[in-house]
């Protein structure tokens, strides 16, 4: 019998065994948690040697961690990178970042669907040190090209976004980016790399929440930046003197649950597409947003670029006030209510309540938030449960 | 609630006090009580440990049981179960089980005077004639380690129940996810929880569970008697492993039926042993008995014995060389040398554990990198890298 040799490991190979050394301390089959704070030296010629020919060794624990390095090259061969830095959560990944690359006076354009405290990070805080954001409406390549000036630096986007579910056309993003001289960051949290390759399409830098998908059991908090090397540097060095490491023991279940991450993915994209076009049948719902759907604005693109649409589901109930809409949240007996996503647990949410009820109805209209709104970030479930609960909170 | 959605949620209810929707892991080894002579819930962790009786919860469940009680080892839970003997009694159990169980009954249990007599149970009427007013246990593993062989749970209950003994089915091997024993009149469900619930090659435990309350807890008083608890965090390790469970071994399971019809069709292999595969003699049976897969574990023969199989073994790269079973990763074995070597090498031969068997536990790896790895090691100009 003939069968097929891959040339490239499959993505649940690359997930169990990706970064990994075949033969490690110990000869255990799992990595060691290293939770030394310090790395000790034999002598004062170690030390030297070290500082003078850069051995690649551990010094002290904000620098890095041998359980980190394992990760980061496993997390870098997920996304086809040459390097991955990881940090304490995605917003000190996205900070760390924007710190490393931008300087006074230099412009970020982001596209407006982008998670909120990210632009809330550089309109109200790297404006303090003379960065200037601009924000234009997601998709529009036009107006993405026409914010551009001479001292713009980064493109910056998120695909799909939250909780509209763009899904942004990397090509034409790209090619703007290049035509100016730009660099481009994708936020890619929702897509994750079983669904989408970023860094294929020509995109400088992938970012992902690994709270969500990549580690995948709600069980941690972690964020990564993947690039090449080269570009990754100043972000790394930076990294070493803000401090937002990943702890050890982070380090270690975010490892662990890798090693299920195209298996879960599967399951979160099979569940996601289910729900969306149950919904999208029921006679109480007006609008679905998940790129898996025909009907969905980006479906073509999607389409073309991703192998799977993952399991966030957004839906707007019709006819709805946001108390009737509040009354489905609250009747879902198996989805909790909860803000993140990506686990194995299924969480729901009213964007009204949970992320903007803080705004006025005026910005929530400018933000495409309707009160009738409810985001489902559906689990691995069986699908069969999930339906039969989303059935009977419709029904109450 | 569905088997998989019961994996997620079941003993994983939100923390009432802060919502969090992983419960906490308690490190705690005593717990504050109301007053002197009062007691709460919890006292002391040997006793009880909120971390480990979620794990408890969701085992019983996946199981079917009334309760299951989480121990530091599988070993700890065989040995919890054998001490439900006492002097003068017998266990029968089966000849195709692990070598650290077959170690225990003949070098440990017969130490108290527990006798042990070893039958293949796949031949009921052997079973039969085996058991006496002294067997006070029926001892089962299906999947057999390492022969695969079948055996008929139904029916070594009801042979059980018929001389007042109590079956016990080590169900390491097909896990809840394919079979759930207690469903099919045993009385006590073992695992080593080290390999499929945990899934990850980063635990060890072990569970007992049990069909009725009086039996749970005689085992409950025998485990906080002797003390061979389950610590907290690797009850959180192995719950959150649990969370994959069906989804694991659904795929690793596939993956194995696929690798062992590649492997029967292969002129390399002289005999392959996998339930799934229809020249197997319990094939029907584990139809029956099995639902979603025949399991993640395929044994098989090479011609030129126990040489062959050592070099093989020694050979295969994503296949690592280890004993234990049931990870995320693929593992490879020669029996007789490493998880069987505790046998006596007369019983290996009179079992049928042949030294060119290869014992394969199949991952999480796709297919077609597993299978690369497989053929060309099995490749006769292949050496082990050095």
């Amino acid at each position: 019998m003939n069968h097929k040799r891959p040339t490239q490991p499959g993505p649940s190979t690359l997930s169990v065994h990706a970064g990994e050394s075949r033969q490690k301390h110990a000869n255990s089959i799992t990595d060691p948690i290293f939770a030394a704070s310090t790395y000790t030296f034999a002598d004062s010629q170690s030390v030297i040697d070290y500082i003078e020919q850069k051995l690649p060794r551990e010094e002290y624990g904000r620098y890095g961690n041998p359980g980190e390095r394992v990760v980061e090259a496993k997390l870098a061969s997920l996304d086809h990178g040459e390097e991955a830095i990881l940090f304490s959560s995605g917003m000190a990944a996205i900070s760390v970042l924007m710190m490393a690359k931008l300087n006074s006076g230099d412009e970020v354009v982001f596209f407006d669907e982008c998670y909120h405290r990210s632009r809330e990070f550089c309109n109200q805080h790297l404006s303090r040190f003379g960065v200037v954001t601009r924000q234009v409406p997601t998709g529009d390549y036009d107006a993405l090209a026409a914010a551009i000036n001479d001292k713009t630096r980064l493109l910056v986007s998120e695909s799909p976004t939250n909780p509209h579910m763009s899904v942004v056309d990397l090509g034409q993003f790209v090619e703007v980016a290049r035509t100016h001289g730009v660099e481009t960051l994708i936020d890619a949290t929702l897509a994750t790399p079983f669904n989408l390759q970023p860094l294929d399409h020509g995109v400088d830098y992938v970012l992902h929440s690994a709270t969500k998908y990549l580690a995948g059991h709600n069980d941690l908090l972690a964020g990564v930046i993947v690039g090449s090397t080269e570009k990754l540097e100043a972000v790394r060095y930076l990294r070493g003197i803000m401090g937002p490491i990943c702890g050890a023991q982070n380090i270690y279940l975010l490892q662990r649950g890798l090693k299920t991450f195209a298996l879960r993915m599967q399951r979160h994209n099979d569940n996601g597409m289910a729900v969306a076009t149950f919904l999208e049948g029921h006679d109480r719902i007006e609008t679905v947003y998940y790129p898996g759907l025909a009907s969905h604005r980006d479906h073509t693109i999607a389409a073309e670029t991703m192998s799977g649409f993952g399991g966030l589901v957004t839906f707007t109930v019709k006819d709805a006030d946001w108390r009737q809409t509040a009354d489905v949240v609250d009747g879902a007996g198996l989805a909790r209510i909860a803000p993140s996503l990506g686990g194995v647990e299924s969480l729901i949410e009213q964007p009204l309540v949970v992320s903007y009820y803080e705004c006025t109805p005026e910005e929530r209209i400018e933000y495409g938030i309707p009160d009738n709104m409810i985001r489902l970030a559906c689990g691995i479930e069986d699908i069969e449960d999930l339906i039969a609960d989303l059935n009977q909170a419709l029904s109450k | 609630m569905r088997f998989r959605t019961r994996c997620i949620h079941v003993g994983n209810q939100r923390d009432q006090a802060t919502g969090a929707v992983v419960p906490p892991v308690h490190l705690a080894s005593t717990y504050v009580q109301p007053a002197a002579g009062e007691w709460g819930e919890f006292d002391y962790s040997r006793s009880g440990n909120p971390t480990r009786r979620n794990l408890e919860t969701t085992l019983a469940s996946l199981e079917s049981g009334v309760g299951a009680l989480a121990f530091s080892s599988g070993m700890a839970a065989v040995h919890c179960a054998t001490m439900l003997c006492g002097q003068g009694d017998e266990i029968v159990a089966g000849s195709d089980i692990y070598g650290g169980t077959y170690r225990l009954l003949h070098k440990i249990c017969t130490r108290s005077g527990i006798d042990t007599a070893l039958v293949r149970t796949t031949d009921l009427a052997a079973l039969e004639s085996a058991l006496s007013d002294r067997t006070r246990l029926v001892w089962i593993e299906t999947p057999g380690n390492p022969l695969l062989s079948i055996t008929d749970i139904k029916a070594c209950a009801e042979l059980a129940h018929q001389h007042g003994a109590l079956l016990a089915v080590d169900n390491t091997f097909a896990t809840p996810a394919l079979t759930r024993p207690l469903e099919l009149g045993a009385d006590i469900v073992m695992h080593s929880a080290t390999k499929y619930l945990g899934g990850h090659s980063d635990a060890l435990g072990g569970a007992l569970v049990a069909n009725s309350q009086e039996l749970l807890d005689e085992l409950y008083f025998i485990q906080n008697a002797t003390g061979a608890t389950l610590a907290s965090w690797d009850a959180f390790l192995i719950s959150r492993g649990i969370k994959t469970l069906e989804l694991r071994v659904q795929a690793q399971s596939e993956t194995a039926r696929q690798l062992a019809e590649r492997l029967d069709a292969d002129d390399r292999v002289s005999r392959v042993l996998y339930p799934g595969l229809t020249g197997h003699p319990g094939y029907e049976l584990a139809a029956s008995q099995m639902q979603g897969g025949s399991g993640a574990m395929v044994s098989f023969e090479v011609t030129g014995g126990f040489d062959s199989a050592k070099s093989l073994v020694e050979t295969t790269a994503l296949f690592q060389l280890a004993v234990s079973l049931g990870a995320v990763e693929s593992l490879i074995e020669q029996p007789a040398s490493m998880s069987h070597a505790s046998y006596d090498a007369e019983d290996r031969r009179r079992f049928g554990i042949s030294d060119g068997l290869v014992r394969l536990s199949v991952g999480l790896e796709d297919l077609d990198d597993l299978w690369q790895d497989l053929d060309r090691a099995l490749s006769p100009e292949t050496t082990r890298e050095t």
